[in-house]
């Protein structure tokens, strides 16, 4: 019987010719990663192992980029841990304030998560280096800090659902939709436990950025991994970047599926999700009803230049809605940068917007946009939660960064092809 | 080991956000983040809730973020146990690894309400509600994560190790 990609990652890493969906398996870790709000809790964990120290100093990565540049004295307190562990650990990729970025936006720009790799992050949106063609799931801090001691780390191994995309994509619609209608499709635990692979002539054709956006909401799945075999694009991404060998794996013809899922994209429009749950998906078309208070465009889902651009392109030489506030977030100093060069930036600004330093900020209702009770906002995040981005009844919307942009104008929920 | 306890019974999708919203997250305090335990669900919880008693859910308990924060929480609250027709993976890997008894009883769920007193045997995984009598099979655990929830959790299976 053949193995899925996913599979056959896991079977490398625990040095196996083959696994089977089920197995309990211990396997070698490529990354291990945690953020400022996960790596406290490893720290603590790690120390009582009382080990020699780390397993491995380059396979660690530490990025304080939750409650970061630190939003009051207990988060900074947090970061303080965490800066300390780096420096007595030699951990090398640590990065500070004005090297970091949103962690998954950041990891693989910096080529530290590559094709073929198992990784692990205490965070629940690790999934997104499956992107790439790597095994990547979240996991929590214990796992960090035995992970950190071990360089290994126990895992079940997953069976897979196949999501196949054919037809041609219309304007407008972008790994985003794509993505948050499946949710709408299967629910958000339609995945549980399992690997979602992503496969189809319109993921081929589909952006780097439009891919990482599709892994990184397996989780509101309930998925382990999502997952998209490495080709020309993604190669074309990582080769500059990696400083290490990587190895591409493929899902054998005969892999087996416990579902086969597949979807024409031609008629498709994007998407909007209702409060309180990603699964609660409406096309953009019956949602223009919904008036709202704050437009956030950024995070590990949608702060890429992809994104920026195309949120540009809408709001240059227009103006946000009056009654609106717009908080725009790139995802790293790198996408900050780019984004000035080619202008963004100014087009943001002039269109009264604001730009925010690369943070997560209010995507987990951290800081940098809070909303008050009653307030809604339509963002390009991943989760739309009770309480998730303020107050308990609060609401959020979650979008494209294209409607996203045209709802900024328009100060509703509004289809893109409107502006 | 059996456990038994009054019962807070929750729905379905019960997320991280509502176990423990971020802005709680501030912190690692155990003691500290069991006064915030299950808010932005029921936010007389923390006051409620007496060491023992037992949480009951629908499905997908614990779904969203990777925040070990929230069985930490349920923990220090005092739960003994969470038991629902299915959890959300890192919730239940996180369980396992901080030493938080967790069932899945599919069967069980329906027929147990807020207020009930059951009885949870957790190395035969049975679920027995004390009000009606009923007893209801859960799913057991594998041998390897039984090793893991005897020695107390992941970091000591794993201090053996190094
Ligand atoms: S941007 Fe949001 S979803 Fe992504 S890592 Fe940060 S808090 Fe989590």
């Amino acid at each position: 019987m053949g193995m899925t990609i996913s599979q056959k990652i896991l079977a490398e890493h625990a040095g196996r010719d083959h696994v089977e969906a089920g197995e309990l398996i211990n396997c070698k870790l490529d990354v291990v990663l945690g953020n400022d709000i996960t790596s406290p809790v490893a720290i603590t964990e790690f120390n009582k192992i009382g080990g020699k120290g780390v397993f491995d100093q380059n396979k660690i990565v530490m990025v304080p980029d939750h409650f970061a540049p630190n939003k009051d004295i207990q988060s900074a307190e947090q970061c303080k841990v965490m800066r300390e562990f780096a420096k007595e650990h030699g951990i090398v990729n640590y990065f500070e304030i004005g090297q970091m970025g949103i962690e998954h936006c950041l990891l693989p720009e910096k080529g530290l998560t590559l094709p073929g790799d198992l990784i692990i992050g205490a965070d629940s949106h690790t999934c997104t280096y499956g992107a790439l063609g790597a095994f990547a799931t979240g996991v929590g801090s214990t796992d960090m800090a035995a992970a950190m001691a071990t360089g290994e780390a126990w895992f079940r191994v997953p069976e897979s659902i196949k999501f196949i995309y054919y037809g041609k994509l219309p304007d407008w619609v972008s790994g985003k939709d794509l993505i948050l209608n499946t949710i709408g499709d299967i629910g958000v635990d339609g995945a549980r436990y399992m690997s979602m692979e992503f496969t189809g002539e319109v993921i081929q054709n589909l952006s780097i950025d439009s891919r990482f956006t599709m892994a990184n909401m397996a989780i509101e799945a309930g998925g382990k991994n999502g997952i998209i075999e490495a080709d020309d694009i993604t190669l074309e991404y990582v080769n500059q970047r990696a400083k290490r060998p990587y190895k591409l794996f493929k899902s054998d013809p005969d892999a087996k599926y416990v579902e086969i899922k597949e979807y024409d994209v031609s008629k498709m429009e994007p998407i909007v999700a209702f409060p309180h749950l990603p699964e609660n998906t409406r096309r953009v078309s019956e949602a223009s009803h919904v008036s709202i208070d704050q437009v956030v465009i950024g995070s590990c889902t949608n702060g890429r230049i992809e994104d920026l651009e195309i949120a540009a392109n809408i709001l240059k030489g227009k103006k946000v809605h009056p009654e609106l506030r717009v908080i725009i977030l790139p995802g790293t100093q790198q996408i900050y940068l780019d984004a000035m060069r080619r202008g963004y930036i100014e087009s943001f600004i002039e269109a009264g917007a604001v730009v925010s330093t690369p943070t997560c900020g209010p995507c987990l209702g951290g800081h940098m946009g809070i909303l008050a009770k009653g307030e809604k906002a339509l963002s390009t995040t991943n989760r739309n939660f009770v309480g998730r981005m303020g107050h308990p009844e609060s609401e959020v919307y979650l979008s494209s960064p294209a409607v996203a942009a045209a709802s900024a104008i328009k100060g509703k929920i509004t289809p893109p092809w409107e502006i | 080991m059996n456990l038994k306890g009054k019962v807070y019974k929750f729905g379905q999708d019960i997320d991280t956000d509502a176990i423990i919203p971020a802005r709680r997250l501030t912190t690692s305090d155990p003691d500290e983040l069991a006064k915030y335990c299950m808010e932005d669900a029921d936010p007389s919880f923390a006051q409620k809730v007496k060491v023992g008693d037992i949480i009951v859910a629908d499905k997908n308990f614990g779904c969203g973020s990777s925040r070990e924060h929230a069985p930490i929480a349920i923990k220090a609250a005092g739960v003994s146990c969470v038991v629902a027709k299915s959890f959300a993976r890192i919730f239940y890997r996180n369980s396992i690894n901080i030493g938080l008894p967790i069932l899945e009883c599919p069967e069980g769920v329906d027929a147990i309400n807020e207020g009930d007193e059951i009885e949870v045997d957790l190395v035969n995984g049975k679920v027995k509600n004390l009000r009606t009598g009923e007893e209801h099979q859960a799913t057991p655990f594998p041998e390897f994560m039984q090793n893991i929830m005897a020695k107390g959790g992941l970091i000591n299976y794993v201090k053996e190790q190094v």
